[in-house]
């Protein structure tokens, strides 16, 4: 094996190794294509695919947090209760005076507190996280129906709901019913993602790393480049950016950033691969574990706050069976049962995959049951596409 | 004798990529024993698999006949049916229930669903004599250690009216003492004739009892001796194994151990389960800079405990007792303690508690590591890819890319993925649990030439090991422990194995 001859993998390996990766990525095309043709093309206009993202943000930011509960082998029940939970708190703090600001900071850190109190019972006690989390799913309905007496709470006035359906314009920059500011931002965060990964490029080839073919490179740069751009485009001629699209922007950025690159994020990875070895390795799991626990009650929090933005006011009963959408969403996105696998991105492909079946069959006017079984099927020819392939390819 | 019992002709079989077993020819008689030697990798379980019918007919070419007639097995249950049995390296008992229960699982007779247990408790008894097992036909697997649920295991082939039957590795995980019994056991069999192929590392062992051997390498069949009529030797095996001679085994020393560095005092770890029982009793050693230190023992003598327990208490429910590194008290009460006060440790269970095998090899290495390869928590990955490339070069780890998973790599490799990930955290003492278990003959040599570099360059090495050539061609010094107690101590030029079984199982 000489030594130039490994230094540039070839493009049939590559997407061999990363067919998992793309798939999924495929698959939500393909989803999209087939409905836009039952739909006649109403579900690629600008309005909807608005729409999409504002009626899924809630669950896409509890599944970036429960794809980091999945990687380190547990599981989290409770989100959708401690979501309803928070989400009665934030509107009474709400209406107590507090400004938004206040409200979203205060909503994420009772949720870190919650997920303190379940991740004491996980990493420390050593309960399976299944059980703690089932007893917290109906220890935080019942605490949400006792706060709100079984009654909804409205808000207010219209600034809480910015957070789930408003929009975030330059007003100088809207000339013709066209809003530039989404597509001025598209432009910026594509570029600055160019830059990012050329610079690392050429770190690597600076330490003689092995690197893709350079054609596959601007190949990935294109395509990526079409879907920023194709997605600012789309927001730009509806009514510009979604304030929470930015908010799961940076929340996917974030947490990418961490489980790639952050010595905690491999931890996660390294504990949800074998636990006792990683202790073995000088690894803390058990904070480990209970970092993971926090994070998940940050982002549940925050889903929280979406959620009442989103209905306007806090449901006693809001977010039933959040936690399993957001299971789901991770498992479609190739995150692993067992534990050690999964992406943040995955985990928002896979959202994203059965947001769009949601919102095709309910612009076909097919009826909540048939979704239900539709969503199933796609649930379980995801998963075992994903096994299969794994096996196939030697890695399962 | 004479009469074949297994005959294999120009077996070929092809994975993916690679072909395991290359025109393989085998021919086993009636009634003797076969032992099948080879290297990791040569192909030997790939074979036992073709013959027990892990992979059906149609999946490989060339012919097996068993009993005279062509097989045609579609899975392991038609092979069974014949009357072959293999028992394989990890044991395949169902943990939580009792010997009875184990011995017929899956081949028991019921009336309308319903299971007859007296009699098949009173059946197992007459198994349980065969194999000589001193058990109560009740007990429940999990609580009897690795010999015996052997003797269950081969119960439960005796029981399917086994005639040839297949052990794979079958004293890897057993002491001296249970190895003997085990072995006796199958010369017994014989004689019932029962016929039997070995697969074995152990050299001493093929040659004690088995009849004729067969080697393979690379997939191919090498030789084929008889024991008595060729005089065959372990240097003569060794040789046809590797396909070269293996001059020195063990690397020379150069180097002499300097001041002493770790001293430990009166350690004495209790079971994690029973809280008052001594695992290990008081124990007291030390090492020196540039020294290699070897512990050995039967197994459960507390060796492996005492060094887990050291190394972060990753063993036992507490622990009593000091250790010193340089003459200053230090507190290894978590791994992350034990690795910055200067320890590392290299486990014997490398699949369960050594690698991540779903990572790949670079993550592995650089998982104890990490603190020092980031900034701010931020890993940098460049320093960490070249850090794991160093290893694999100087290591020579056999890997396509340090991004291939763990799980693909061989035993050896494996093992050297594990030290890596050991050294890259730069501790003054290295402790290596049984560093060669299960690995080939070509790796081992190589691991030694590992450990006696490091050992040159000041670390000290305290080498737990079952092995007794291992640790008296490698070791400065020896502690000699059993029953949770250190029995005695020798030097390397005072060591035999005979003075070491002398002060393990004697004083």
């Amino acid at each position: 094996m000489s030594d130039t001859a490994v230094k540039s993998t070839s493009i049939k390996n590559l997407i061999k190794a990363n067919i998992r990766n793309y798939s999924m990525v495929l698959m939500l095309a393909l989803i999209m294509i087939i409905f836009s043709f039952l739909t006649d093309g109403v579900n690629l206009n600008s309005r909807n695919f608005t729409n999409i993202f504002m009626q899924n943000s809630y669950i896409l930011l509890l599944a970036v947090g429960m794809v980091l509960v999945i990687i380190v082998g547990n599981i989290d029940l409770s989100v959708g209760s401690v979501a309803a939970f928070i989400g009665a708190i934030s509107a009474m703090l709400y209406n107590s005076g507090a400004n938004m600001f206040v409200t979203v900071i205060a909503s994420i850190i009772i949720g870190i507190l919650i997920g303190a109190f379940q991740g004491a019972w996980i990493a420390y006690a050593k309960i399976p996280a299944f059980i703690v989390t089932l007893a917290a799913q109906l220890l935080f309905r019942g605490l949400t129906y006792i706060i709100t007496n079984v009654s909804p709470i409205s808000l207010r006035d219209d600034n809480f709901k910015q957070i789930a359906s408003g929009m975030a314009n330059i007003d100088a920059l809207t000339i013709n019913g066209v809003y530039y500011t989404a597509l001025i931002a598209g432009v910026v965060v594509f570029l600055i993602y160019v830059f990012l990964e050329i610079q690392g490029r050429q770190n690597k080839l600076k330490y003689g790393f092995t690197v893709s073919p350079l054609s596959f490179f601007i190949f990935k740069l294109l395509v990526i480049g079409l879907l920023i751009l194709g997605l600012s485009q789309r927001f730009a001629t509806y009514r510009g950016i979604p304030i929470v699209v930015i908010v799961l922007g940076v929340t996917i950025i974030l947490f990418s950033f961490l489980t790639n690159n952050t010595v905690i994020g491999r931890y996660i990875y390294a504990v949800g691969g074998n636990a006792r070895s990683a202790k073995l390795s000088g690894i803390n799991s058990e904070l480990v574990v209970f970092v993971v626990q926090l994070i998940m009650g940050g982002l549940t929090g925050l889903a929280g706050v979406v959620f009442t933005g989103y209905m306007n006011s806090a449901l006693p009963q809001a977010g039933n069976n959040f936690e399993l959408d957001a299971i789901a969403a991770c498992f479609i996105g190739g995150a692993s049962a067992s534990g050690g696998i999964g992406t943040v991105i995955g985990a928002i492909v896979g959202g994203l995959v059965m947001a769009a079946i949601n919102n095709g069959m309910s612009l076909m006017n097919i009826q909540a049951q048939w979704q239900y079984v539709v969503k199933a099927m796609v649930l379980l020819l995801a998963v075992f596409y994903d096994i299969y392939t794994r096996r196939k390819t030697g890695l399962g | 004798m004479g009469e074949y019992i297994l005959e294999i002709e120009n077996l070929t079989k092809d994975f993916p990529g690679v072909r395991a077993l290359d025109h393989v020819s085998l021919r086993v008689r009636k009634g003797e024993i076969h032992s099948l030697c080879g290297e990791n990798g040569a192909g030997k379980s790939t074979l036992m698999s073709v013959i027990s019918g892990v992979y059906p007919k149609g999946s490989y070419e060339g012919k097996v006949f068993f009993k005279g007639k062509e097989t045609h097995y579609h899975s392991v249950k038609d092979s069974e049916k014949e009357g072959l049995a293999i028992i394989h390296q990890e044991l395949a008992l169902s943990p939580y229930l009792s010997i009875y229960e184990n011995i017929f699982l899956g081949h028991m007779r019921t009336s309308l669903g319903i299971i007859n247990w007296d009699y098949y408790i009173k059946e197992s008894q007459k198994y349980l004599d065969q194999v000589g097992l001193k058990e109560n036909p009740a007990t429940i697997v999990s609580r009897m250690g690795v010999g015996k649920q052997q003797l269950v295991e081969i119960a439960r082939a005796l029981s399917k009216k086994v005639e040839l039957l297949i052990l794979d590795e079958p004293t890897s995980s057993l002491n001296d003492d249970e190895s003997e019994k085990l072995l006796k056991l199958i010369l017994e069999l014989k004689q019932q004739g029962i016929t039997c192929i070995m697969i074995s590392h152990k050299l001493n062992e093929v040659l004690e009892i088995a009849d004729r051997v067969t080697v393979l390498r690379d997939g191919k069949s090498i030789s084929t001796y008889d024991v008595k009529q060729d005089k065959l030797t372990e240097a003569m095996l060794i040789r046809d194994m590797v396909g070269r001679d293996l001059t020195a085994r063990f690397p020379e020393r150069k180097n002499t151990p300097g001041e002493v560095i770790l001293e430990v005092k009166n350690w004495t770890v209790y079971h994690p389960d029973y809280h008052t029982i001594k695992v290990v009793d008081n124990a007291s050693f030390y090492a020196r800079k540039g020294e290699i230190v070897a512990f050995c023992g039967p197994m459960g003598a507390g060796r492996t405990e005492l060094m887990m327990s050291i190394y972060g208490r990753s063993y036992g429910s507490h622990a009593e007792g000091e250790i010193r590194i340089g003459g200053k008290k230090i507190d290894t009460s978590d791994t992350r303690k034990a690795i910055e006060a200067g320890i590392g440790y290299v486990s014997e269970d490398r699949k369960n508690l050594g690698l991540i095998l779903i990572q790949d090899v670079k993550s592995n290495i650089s998982i104890s590591s990490l603190p020092k390869l980031s900034k701010a928590g931020v890993v940098n990955s460049s320093l960490e890819i070249r850090e794991a490339e160093r290893f694999k070069n100087e290591l020579r780890i056999k890997t396509p890319s340090i991004n291939q998973l763990a799980r693909n790599l061989s035993g050896g490799n494996q093992q050297k993925v594990a030290l890596s990930r050991c050294m890259l955290s730069d501790p003054e003492i290295f402790i290596v649990d049984e560093p060669t278990r299960g690995i080939d003959v070509g790796a081992k040599s190589e691991i030694y030439h590992i450990l006696n570099d490091m050992a040159a360059n000041g670390k000290t090495i305290i080498m737990v090991t079952s092995e007794l050539p291992e640790a008296i061609g490698m070791a400065d010094r020896i502690y000699v422990m059993n029953e949770g107690r250190i029995k005695g101590e020798l030097t390397h030029e005072e060591a035999t194995q005979e003075k070491i079984m002398h002060i393990a199982l004697l004083n």
